[in-house]
């Protein structure tokens, strides 16, 4: 084996890595607050939500795995800025769907944006 | 991570030993004296075996004579069940005692898996419907009277006053009063088949002149129920108004819990989730998600438009 050969293979899966999950973090975002919004709010009636026990929802999708699916609600790219208009105001970006507009502030939107990054658990 | 149970139902898992009203404290004194005498009375009872097991001789032979069983056995609980019993009754007689004509009357009704909720003037009579929340005044008594539609339920309002039953066919009664202004849970407490963990309620205590006003606008239709729009559009033709009542509107069903002025109330659900535009969409979607075994059926048939039309509707019906 050549002597650079662990180093190029380093590289290569590090490169792998990154292009796998780009890393999707929110400045000053606070997870932990997502939580307790998501609680707040009852967005488990209507999504299975990792860290809520009750309810489990069934009319719009589970949100396990979210921070690593590409997609959301099937149609838009699962970027920071993308995901907190959406919360905010969903039918703005998807007429047809059945998820309403939300009370919530940008803040609050960022907070729950955070924590539903940190659902990569398959 | 576990979860919290949502803000909207605020004092979930109502404290049982924290109370907030002069029908609950006498309650929560009863609770602890019997606790303290079942404590005191279980020491006696391990020490005299401790010194019947391992005592000395004299303290042997004196306890296992015919007198202790006499006044240990036979004496001592007559005695002191009875004074307990006539001290208890003392302290609760007054929480059901008729209600007096001055006394505000709320008729609150058990079903499968919610409550009926109905204000009544001095007579008894009906003068509006809710559900799942109680409003009252602070600072005065309030005369619950409670029925039931179908099995037995219980009403317990932990902070309020003690768990009283609804049995069906029958009239019971309780009083709860607040000192100050808050949101109380509440719970049935006679398991009543199915979701009976998910039937709960919250009691709103008000200042007078607050408790006014949201009285006055209960009292008439709300303003968007008769306007003409997709919400209503909907509600109409997926034959909601079957099981409920909309003030102001065609819709005058019986079955469910009244709908006249939903956006107002804090839950969704009786008690259980918060309520707002998404809860709202989510429960009528598929409540069988949420409180399995409920008697609304889920709605598969609505959009993703409509589900959020009706439900911003609901949401406007303050």
């Amino acid at each position: 084996m050549k002597p650079w050969a662990p180093l190029a293979v380093a590289m290569l899966t590090a490169a792998c890595g990154d292009t796998a999950a780009p890393p999707r973090t929110i400045a000053g975002a606070d997870a932990t607050q997502g939580l307790a919004v998501i609680q707040r709010a009852g967005c488990a009636a209507c999504h299975v939500v990792p860290g809520v026990d009750w309810p489990r929802g069934r009319a719009g999708p589970s949100l396990k795995g979210f921070g690593a699916s590409p997609l959301i609600a099937g149609r838009l790219p699962n970027r920071p800025d993308v995901l907190t208009a959406w919360l905010i105001d969903p039918p703005s970006l998807a007429p047809g769907t059945a998820m309403p507009p939300s009370p919530l502030t940008e803040a609050e939107a960022r907070d729950v944006a955070a924590f539903l990054y940190t659902l990569d658990d398959r | 991570m576990t979860a919290e149970r949502p803000q909207g139902i605020a004092g979930w898992p109502p404290p049982a030993l924290d109370p907030a009203g002069p029908f609950a404290g006498p309650l929560n004194v009863l609770a602890w004296v019997l606790f303290a005498m079942a404590a005191v009375v279980l020491l006696v009872v391990l020490v005299a075996l401790g010194l019947a097991l391992f005592g000395p001789r004299r303290w042997r032979s004196r306890l296992g004579g015919e007198r202790l069983v006499w006044i240990g056995g036979l004496a001592f609980p007559v005695v002191v069940l009875s004074a307990l019993l006539v001290y208890g009754l003392g302290l609760t007689s007054h929480l059901t005692q008729e209600p007096a004509p001055d006394e505000m009357r709320v008729r609150v009704t058990g079903e499968m898996w919610w409550w009926r909720v109905a204000y009544l003037d001095g007579l008894g009579r009906e003068l509006m419907q809710d559900a799942n929340e109680v409003h009252i005044p602070v600072g005065r008594p309030v005369v619950l009277e409670l029925d039931s539609a179908d099995v037995i339920h219980s009403l317990w309002i932990p902070r309020l006053s003690g768990k009283v039953d609804m049995i069906p066919g029958r009239r019971n009664l309780m009083r709860v009063q607040a000192d100050a202004p808050g949101v109380f849970g509440g719970q049935c407490a006679e398991y009543c088949g199915g979701p009976h963990a998910l039937m709960g309620l919250v009691v709103i205590a008000h200042e007078p002149a607050e408790f006014a006003a949201w009285r006055a606008r209960q009292a008439v239709p709300a303003t968007t129920a008769s306007l003409p729009g997709p919400g209503a559009e909907v509600f109409g033709r997926a034959g909601c108004g079957a099981c409920h009542t909309v003030a102001g509107t065609t819709f005058n069903g019986l079955a469910g819990p009244d709908l006249s002025h939903v956006g107002s109330r804090r839950t969704l659900g009786a008690g259980i989730l918060p309520n707002n535009h998404g809860t709202l969409a989510g429960w009528i979607s598929d409540s069988q998600a949420i409180k399995p075994g409920n008697r609304m059926p889920a709605y598969p048939v609505l959009t993703g438009q409509e589900l959020r039309d009706v439900s911003a509707w609901l949401e406007s019906l303050k």
